[in-house]
């Protein structure tokens, strides 16, 4: 049982604001993951609940209770490092045994935990290894170890699959989320990795230059991103953008005028704005289909073919490009003039200061 | 071609580093050599190279002074130096190297600093110093400033070595509940310790061999090693087969001590992979 609350959170570096004022309720069991950029301040939001940074203003609220100035080891939290942070002088049994020694817990019941713990990450037979003995999937394993042993009413994770190469990183997710769903500890993830946030997440809290852009599941981000950052954030190959002029709307609707002169009436509404306002149009790769003749033409600049799926780059009349993601047996090829269909339903509008345009209807699975 | 240059090269530096080995270790030899000297071989010239020894200098120099009484004092200096300085150094160190501040490489510049002063420009300050608090020719009054002149090279080299840890292992432990003082002792320490040790033997060396502070602040009480030797360098003109032999008495110790433990450091270098 375990809640977690930011208030207003702020961090300041000598004079620079690095977190700028970030509120966030985590519910009980919840898995929540930080996305954003380099540089905007995943991990120092994450290090400031962990206690492991000061926090500058703000409350940071732990089952109810203000942690603001409790020790990082009091907290009731654990935290799995990018770089593991094994004690390189201790092998994997002392380790795990250091946090429980210092709680002082009783010999008979730290064994026993150990190896209920070892049993389940298949630790068993490197219990007396040392950590320079192990490989990156083993340390990571022992890092995940020592941090459950010591059963935290919280888990945090640094960017925790990050230094393992493709096959291990796609192995270790399934492992967590299964971990997750058997543990049912409260869990803070920060990582770069779409696929892990979109698979592990309950709920995901993308972040730009300290600030929270959009917190919901990762659904909902896919289908309503709130602006033009979070938009172009989630989702790869990333979102498609063009300019429009926005000539009018209902409660329906609201229909723009494209570059060629065509007009798409997209389901949004749109309460404020005038008419002849620049606005962006946004679709996904895998909502453009491709056709052999109509409106919006262009022609094929490069293909990459991935097996499963074909990206197909398309250079519109207005020099603009459009990504296509098409069958992987198309037979498209490049030089050849194509035709690009729309679907209004999966288009987004975007204001001039970003903001998205509402939905007139939530999609089914991001209610 | 480039590995000709290459193999020609590294015999070159090969050479060199001979050659520049040799000439550093003359002086040493040619005083072991003199010690077995008789005090007339010993100023002949031609200098002999080949003669017959004889332990005639050192028996001498036994009997005139108590040498067990100087190696007595210099350990117990140099041991207690070294061991307060570590002790006031792997704090001082571990602040600066895991919570630095805007003022951490200016105070490391400015204590560094402290070391280009010559000493005997603050020879009457800590010699009155010492006068009125009655540590003049004791142990403890030498050990305190051994330990002092010696302070800021050991923050300096215990700074660089606790830079090598990565800091996530220290957040860890601190994750763990590890008080500041536990990461010190339980996760930093054992970490740095062939950095602790190899900064400590320094410090044991530089003790044993410091002249200026124990000449000028001992004269029988405490008088460590180096005073032993002085000793024998001046009243009735030089006997150089005598204080060669003092010489080579005051040397060896140190000199054998730091062999044996040259090879375990160099063993617990290698051991203890940190990264
Ligand atoms: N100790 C520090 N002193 C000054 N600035 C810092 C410090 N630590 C981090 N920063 C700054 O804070 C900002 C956020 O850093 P942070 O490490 O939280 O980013 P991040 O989102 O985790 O990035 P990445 O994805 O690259 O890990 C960066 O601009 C960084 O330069
Ligand atoms: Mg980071």
């Amino acid at each position: 049982m375990a809640t977690v609350e930011l208030k207003n959170l702020r961090k300041t570096y000598l004079t620079e604001e690095i977190i700028k004022g970030i509120s966030l309720s985590i519910e009980d069991r919840e898995f929540v993951v930080f996305v954003g950029p380099s540089g905007c301040g995943k991990s120092t939001l994450l290090r400031m609940i962990a206690g492991l940074e000061d926090i500058t203003s703000g409350d940071l609220l732990i089952d109810g209770q203000r942690m603001n100035d409790v020790e990082p080891g009091k907290r009731g939290l654990a935290m799995v490092f990018q770089s593991y942070a094994l004690y390189p002088h201790m092998d994997v049994y002392k380790n795990m045994e250091f946090g429980l020694k210092l709680a002082g817990m009783p010999e008979a019941e730290r064994r026993e935990k150990i190896e209920h713990v070892a049993h389940t990450l298949q630790l068993e037979p490197y219990l007396h290894h040392k950590p320079g003995q192990l490989s990156g999937g083993q340390r990571q394993r022992v890092a995940i170890g020592r941090a459950i042993v010591r059963n935290p009413k919280v888990f945090l994770f640094d960017e925790p699959l990050s230094n393992l190469d493709a096959a291990l990183r796609g192995q270790m997710r399934v492992e967590l989320s299964a971990l997750h769903r058997k543990l049912g500890a409260t869990t803070i993830y920060v990582t770069h990795d779409q696929v892990e946030a979109m698979t592990m997440a309950d709920k995901i809290v993308v972040l730009q230059k300290g600030v929270v852009e959009q917190i919901g599941s990762p659904l909902e981000l896919y289908h309503h991103p709130r602006n033009l950052f979070v938009a172009r954030f989630i989702g790869s190959p990333p979102m498609n953008f063009f300019p429009a002029i926005f000539q009018g709307g209902d409660s329906a609707g609201s229909s723009v005028q494209l570059r060629d002169g065509s007009t798409l009436y997209v389901p949004v509404t749109s309460p404020g704005i005038l008419p002849g306002t620049k606005v962006t149009v946004g679709i996904r790769p895998e909502h453009v289909e491709l056709a052999p003749s109509g409106p919006n033409s262009g022609t094929v600049e490069v293909i990459e073919r991935l097996g499963a799926i074909t990206l197909v780059h398309v250079r519109m009349s207005d020099g603009e490009i459009i990504v296509v993601q098409t069958d992987g047996a198309v037979l498209t090829d490049v030089d050849t003039h194509v035709s690009l269909t729309l679907p209004p339903q999966n288009c987004h509008l975007f204001a001039p200061d970003g903001l998205a345009f509402e939905a007139c209807r939530r999609h089914p699975l991001a209610a | 071609m480039a590995l000709k240059t290459k193999n020609s090269t590294r015999i070159g530096v090969t050479i060199l580093g001979w050659g520049i080995a040799l000439w550093l270790f003359f002086p040493i030899f040619w005083m072991f050599l003199t010690s077995f000297k008789s005090e007339v071989q010993a100023i002949s010239t031609p200098p002999k190279l080949f003669f017959m020894p004889t332990l005639s200098s050192y028996a001498e120099v036994f009997e005139r002074a108590s040498y067990w009484h100087f190696t007595f004092n210099t350990v117990i200096v140099s041991v207690g130096a070294t061991a307060s300085a570590i002790a006031l150094a792997v704090p001082a160190a571990y602040s600066m190297a895991f919570m630095p501040s805007k003022r951490t490489r200016g105070t490391l510049l400015w204590m560094l600093s402290t070391r280009m002063l010559p000493p005997v420009g603050v020879l009457v300050p800590i010699y009155l110093l010492a006068r009125n608090t009655h540590l003049l020719d004791t142990c403890t009054g030498l050990a305190i400033v051994d330990m002092l002149t010696n302070l800021p090279i050991i923050v300096w080299m215990l700074y660089t070595f606790f830079r090598e840890v990565p800091a996530p292992i220290l957040e860890a432990g601190r994750m763990d509940g590890a008080t500041r003082w536990q990461e010190m002792t339980m996760v930093l320490l054992p970490l740095a310790l062939p950095g602790i040790a190899s900064t400590a033997l320094l410090s044991l060396i530089l003790c044993w061999n410091e002249a200026f502070w124990s000449l000028n602040l001992t004269s029988s009480h405490a008088a460590p090693l180096t005073a032993f030797i002085a000793s024998f360098s001046s009243p009735e003109g030089l006997f150089f087969g005598k204080l060669s032999a003092a010489s080579t008495l005051a040397v060896a110790p140190i000199l054998v001590f730091g062999w044996i433990s040259q090879k375990q450091l160099v063993r617990g270098l290698t051991f203890g992979a940190v990264k």
